[in-house]
């Protein structure tokens, strides 16, 4: 049994209720819920979860890096799109 | 003389512990040899779930016992005879399906007793069992996973843990076997009744070996006597190994 076989596996942990779920790193494991129990062996030893979410790398759709340039860099120069006019009250720590 | 409500208690109290201790040393000989990562992690965390339960076991041991004992002095200053485990927990680890098949076999039954136990008279052993249950819990849906995964997978590996349940299935029986000690247990403090444990246990395991495509062994001859110190041939070799600290510097601490 070796590595190679099993597929990898993407976690997403949301730390506490209210926040959303965050990328946490992967797991390899042979079907879903090897997954799971994993990622939960893995990531939430120490208390750092309340909800995990897995998902097979091979099913996650991601940008090329390639087409970096057109994708990404026309927001750079649109100040105005930045809500940077509003002070944040006290107190609001996730916005 | 019939045993008291205090001596009984003592002896179950130490049963649970010999258990929670014995299975959490033969997994902690895995350390390090887990088959992924992942699983090895997963391993680890059971051998400190048990290491932990069997601490809060001994703690409450010591103090119904009131002879100056602690949790040390019971794990690693004792000899074979006075060890209660039952025999299913030291066999030896042998290949993933034997180690998976006897966690199955005994954790059906552990969650049986602790989800008893919560319901007990005895306040402080109803809370320790609480607190083991979710750790057990877990643990159980871990490994009744492999056992599908094993039994329901290739050739190969029904075969093999096919074999682990034959070869490991008469140890099953001492668990269930009452003595005066759970007698006492039942009877005085409302503890688990193991004619009632046996029946659930024997349909829950048999759930999951269907799923898994095993055929539930019949009942044939039962090995026991853990449960009175005489162990298998095993045993001696185990503890050797996990005393040899505290034997060779006696009093040693971190």
């Amino acid at each position: 049994m070796t590595g190679d076989n099993w597929p990898l596996y993407e976690v997403f942990i949301r730390s506490r209720a209210g926040l959303s779920h965050r990328h946490a790193g992967s797991v390899h494991a042979a079907d879903d819920q090897m997954a799971l129990d994993h990622a939960r062996d893995v990531f939430t030893r120490r208390s750092e979860g309340v909800s995990i979410w897995v998902v097979k790398s091979t099913d996650i759709v991601a940008s090329d890096p390639a087409e970096s340039t057109e994708f990404f860099e026309p927001a750079a120069d649109k100040i105005y799109r930045h809500p940077t006019f509003y002070t944040i009250p006290d107190g609001v720590d996730n916005l | 003389m019939a045993m008291t409500r205090e001596q009984a208690l003592l002896e179950y109290v130490l049963r649970l512990g010999d258990n929670a201790l014995i299975l959490g040393q033969r997994l902690t000989e895995l350390i390090a040899h887990g088959p992924e990562l992942e699983e090895e992690l997963a391993n680890a965390n059971f051998a400190l779930d048990y290491l932990g339960q069997a601490r809060m076991y001994y703690a409450y041991a010591g103090q119904l016992e009131g002879a100056g004992r602690d949790e040390d002095a019971f794990a690693f200053l004792r000899s074979d005879h006075e060890y209660r485990n039952l025999l299913l927990v030291e066999q030896p680890n042998g290949h993933f399906g034997d180690v998976m098949m006897r966690q199955f076999l005994f954790e059906n039954y552990y969650v049986l007793q602790l989800d008893a136990l919560t319901r007990c008279d005895d306040e402080h052993l109803a809370a320790i069992a609480a607190r083991a249950l979710t750790e057990v819990r877990y643990h159980l849906r871990h490994v009744s996973q492999w056992i599908v995964r094993l039994g329901d997978g290739t050739e190969e590996s029904h075969r093999r843990v096919a074999e682990s349940l034959e070869r490991l299935w008469r140890y099953t029986g001492e668990a269930f076997a009452s003595d005066e000690v759970d007698d006492v247990v039942r009877d005085t403090l409302q503890g688990p009744d193991p004619e009632e444990l046996l029946r659930t246990w024997r349909k829950n395991v048999k759930d999951v070996l269907q799923e898994a495509t095993l055929t539930m062994p019949e009942d044939g001859w039962m090995a026991g006597g853990g449960r009175q110190g005489h162990h298998t041939e095993h045993f001696g070799y185990l503890l050797a190994e996990m005393q040899h600290l505290q034997r060779t510097h006696p009093g040693a601490e971190w």
